[in-house]
């Protein structure tokens, strides 16, 4: 391969983002350098096992992955703004709205929802830490090397461009032999490892490490909320890992899976992407309800109305998850009845949708609300996906769907519950679990600046696009002629779009002030919260509790703050034990960077670096079974100190 | 000592815990093969003119592979119960015999596949090839990893002995030796009987 198709530099754009990586990627060296920081990169952050640092790093990247997929959006609505843009060439524009989607999904949202995870689980269960601490760290620098593959794209080798689902036969060999579709594969797949390992670690994590007296309907809702994407993690992933194993056959080793010659079936790829497409909607968007559960009850000062039927509808959901993937393809003919049967269970689907949304209403019914930034994000969500569920329902109507199919109708759709649900969500754990990670509240000024240009930008960007579904603009088209009437809907769009952007100006800036100015938070429980996160200090300690919580019933917490302020309350005096706890390691780290070697390797069809990248896999995976030594004990001075630090006596 | 110690789960849970966490990894192995059965049956009349199941497949050869698996099967369950035994030669030696089982069952298999493709029948022959060399060659490769595994842990019996840990990790291994064993007869069944019928 010559060096200019290695190394993109033809077009301004990606010659520029070029020049912007590599100084970038200096002055990360340069003050890592200068400060004498590496030692302290490696010690802290790259071979850590802690959960809450893993979290935190979760979360970075998927805010750098937003600020990405993001761009990625921006120049799309910038060349359909006005008629016959020059902006984009055809080729870079069905790059970029690639990327934009693989990003957003796998790189953006996975990530935040782990992020998560990691953050509340954990505490709200009363553990000291994940099931798998080793693993959990697997699973991030996974997610990390295949970012990072896929985003070497951009400048080596060339971005996808077969859209974020890749269907065959476009994405196959014949139409599409560069190496972008390879990035896709092999960066997808190896996250995708990750992605599994988080589901089977959550969900031993919830099982069996919750602390004593806490039985399955005591948990908090967002830990039944994990629990249920979990069962959808573990059961859908692995539908995705083969969808795109086959497709990776076809294109490495000349299988004919899903070619158009030799018996292949293009259409087989579509129903396997699905089947684990439609389920990975519901991942992304079961802990964004559940972190609306615990902010609309914290600050409605109520519990949450109808524990049972939320707790029952959770799980409804992620049953029903597998039985709707065809909605995405009415139009491929199956026929009257498999499309009445997707037809029907698709709007059964949005009935436990609607008996959360009550209930959440009925929560704040008569409730003291505290209009803070994490409420704020949930009103906006409600109204949001209300919207989003009801175009829904108006897309699952099989014959109707004939009109909407591949329309700007779908693009508005998606968005608004995508959006509106799931980074609507993470934005309410982020503003409510910021101070349990960092000490501190984020500023609710600049909080409620970058919620309001959020909130209007998204009607002002996806409304005018449910009209452009119906006056007939398909997706993924870079350009359009002046006489089809597009133009001003596409104009308010884009003024939508970048009105959004602001917002996230906005939460930059809020990070960025909120860490200089605002005052620590010495309570631990800012919001007078209701769960055992708000029980410890804010940041908690590595071990989380001192002595592990005794739990009683639902809202544990606030039951304990009840019971404190009675007048003949005696603090129980509990004993300190020394603690087990795993020590850092850097095989995970290294094991990503195998995997990373592997897949870039296989990407341009280099086999001895793909074997290379795969032996090493392989002696990480071995290191680690012959490590014995693995743990620690945190002795009873060291907590008792600790503690003392922090504030608390013991 | 490490009973005096707290961990918010009891530290002889550790082991428990890792046993059920595999269990879920099986679940998810489950799924990838029921995908790759799906799509196996979907396509195993998509013969493009090329060779099908009953001019390929050799009974006696896949009928001696499922013995041979059936077999090691077997014996990683006599390892079992000399690990209850607490007989670290014992468990050694039977873990030995499987692993040389699954080394003959491999061979069969990668003999085979290469005679297959001496006939022309290659992965890109048909669909239907494609299919079979994917399913099937997805479970060697499961036994492959396994084998390596067996290895890493004989070596680790012979330097340790029987502790929790390792004890642990004979039953996870003989677990995922057993669910290779209950997908093999799925292939048997479905890819090569219903294949030669």
């Amino acid at each position: 391969m010559q060096t200019q198709h290695f190394f993109i530099v033809g077009d301004p754009l990606i010659l520029g983002a070029d020049i912007s990586i590599i100084l970038v990627s200096a002055a990360i060296i340069f003050v890592l350098t200068y400060f004498k920081k590496w030692g302290w990169l490696w010690r802290e952050w790259l071979t850590t096992v802690d959960y809450k640092k893993i979290g935190i790093m979760y979360f970075i990247s998927a805010l750098l992955m937003l600020f990405r997929g993001g761009v990625d959006a921006l120049l799309m609505r910038l060349q359909l703004m006005f008629p016959n843009m020059n902006l984009l060439e055809s080729e870079h524009y069905n790059e970029i709205f690639t990327t934009h989607g693989t990003i957003m999904i796998l790189f953006m949202a996975m990530p935040l929802i782990f992020a998560m995870f990691n953050i509340a689980v954990p505490l709200q269960i009363g553990a000291r830490d994940v099931a798998y601490p080793f693993l959990n760290a697997v699973s991030f620098w996974l997610f990390f090397f295949g970012a990072l593959l896929l985003n070497l794209s951009f400048v080596i080798g060339g971005s996808p461009n077969a859209s974020w689902w890749g269907y065959p036969p476009l994405s196959e060999l014949t139409f599409n032999p560069g190496p972008g579709e390879n990035f896709y594969i092999l960066s997808i797949q190896i996250s995708g490892i990750g992605s599994i390992a988080t589901g089977i670690n959550f969900l031993i994590t919830i099982l069996k490490m919750r602390a004593p007296g806490m039985r399955l309907m005591d948990m908090p809702l967002f830990t039944w909320s994990v629990l249920s994407s979990c069962i959808v993690i573990i059961a859908a992933f692995p539908v995705l890992t083969v969808a795109l194993f086959l497709l990776f056959m076809d294109r490495f080793a000349g299988a004919h899976f899903f070619t158009m010659t030799h018996g292949g079936d293009p259409m087989m790829y579509v129903n396997l992407f699905w089947m684990w497409g439609h389920p990975e909607v519901y991942i992304v968007v079961l802990p964004a309800f559940g972190i609306f559960s615990e902010v609309v009850s914290v600050f409605s000062k109520k519990v949450i109305f109808g524990y049972t039927s939320m707790v029952v509808s959770l799980l409804l959901i992620s049953v029903y998850a597998y039985f709707t993937w065809v909605h995405h393809f009415f139009t491929m003919g199956a026929g009257a009845d498999v499309n009445t049967f997707f037809s029907i269970s698709t709007m059964l689907i949005a009935i436990p949708t609607g008996v959360k949304v009550f209930n959440w209403l009925l929560t704040m019914y008569r409730g003291r609300i505290r209009m803070t930034e994490p409420m704020l994000w949930t009103l906006g969500f409600i109204v949001c996906f209300v919207v989003g569920g009801a175009t829904g329902v108006m897309l699952s109507v099989a014959p109707a769907d004939y009109q909407y199919h591949n329309s700007y109708f779908v693009v508005a759709h998606f968005h608004n519950v995508l959006i509106g649900g799931t980074v609507f969500g993470m934005f309410a754990g982020m503003t409510y679990w910021w101070p349990k990670i960092f000490g501190f509240k984020l500023n609710p000024t600049l909080g409620k600046w970058a919620f309001w240009l959020w909130n209007i930008g998204f009607y002002v960007c996806f409304m005018p696009q449910y009209a452009l579904g119906f006056m007939g603009m398909t997706r993924r088209i870079y350009t359009y002629p002046d006489d089809m009437g597009w133009t001003p809907y596409n104009v308010v769009s884009t003024i939508g779009a970048f009105i959004m952007a602001l917002g996230f100006v906005f939460q930059v800036w809020q990070i960025v002030y909120s860490a200089k100015r605002m005052d620590r938070d010495v309570t631990g429980d800012p919001w007078d919260g209701h769960t055992l996160e708000w029980s410890t200090t804010s940041p908690a300690p590595y071990y989380n509790f001192a002595v592990i919580p005794k739990v009683e019933g639902r809202d544990a917490f606030w039951k304990e703050k009840k019971k404190r302020s009675q007048p003949d309350y005696k603090p129980e005096k509990r004993e300190l034990k020394p603690i087990h706890f795993p020590k850092n390691s850097g095989i995970p780290f290294i094991m990503g960077v195998c995997f990373f070697i592997a897949g870039f390797g296989l990407t341009f069809h280099w086999v001895w670096l793909g074997v290379i990248g795969l032996i090493g896999v392989a002696a990480t995976l071995y290191a680690r079974s012959f490590q014995y030594d693995t743990e620690y004990v945190i002795p009873v001075e060291e907590i008792k100190k600790t503690e003392a630090a922090l504030g608390r006596d013991i | 000592m490490a009973h005096a110690v707290e961990t918010g789960v009891k530290h002889e849970d550790h082991e428990s815990i890792k046993i059920a966490g595999f269990w879920i990894f099986l679940v998810q192995d489950v799924l990838l093969f029921a995908t790759l059965f799906a799509t196996y049956v979907v396509l195993r009349n998509h013969y493009a003119g090329g060779p099908t199941p009953k001019e390929l497949f050799d009974v006696p050869g896949f009928v001696a592979e499922t013995f041979i698996l059936l077999t090691s099967s077997f014996t990683s369950g006599l390892a079992a119960l000399q690990l209850n035994k607490k007989s670290v030669g014992g468990l050694i030696t039977w873990l030995v015999i499987t692993g040389v089982l699954g080394l003959a069952f491999l061979g069969f298999e990668i003999n085979e596949f290469t005679n297959m493709v001496q006939e022309g029948a290659t992965i890109s022959t048909s669909a239907f090839l494609s299919a079979f060399f994917t399913l099937v060659g997805t479970h060697g490769a499961h036994v492959t990893l396994g084998l390596g595994w067996m290895l890493g842990l004989i070596i680790q019996l012979a330097r340790r002995g029987i502790t929790p840990v390792t004890s642990r990790k004979v039953s996870v291994l003989s677990l995922y030796w057993h669910f290779l064993d209950a997908v093999w007869i799925f292939i048997f069944t479905v890819v090569y009987l219903i294949g030669v019928m």
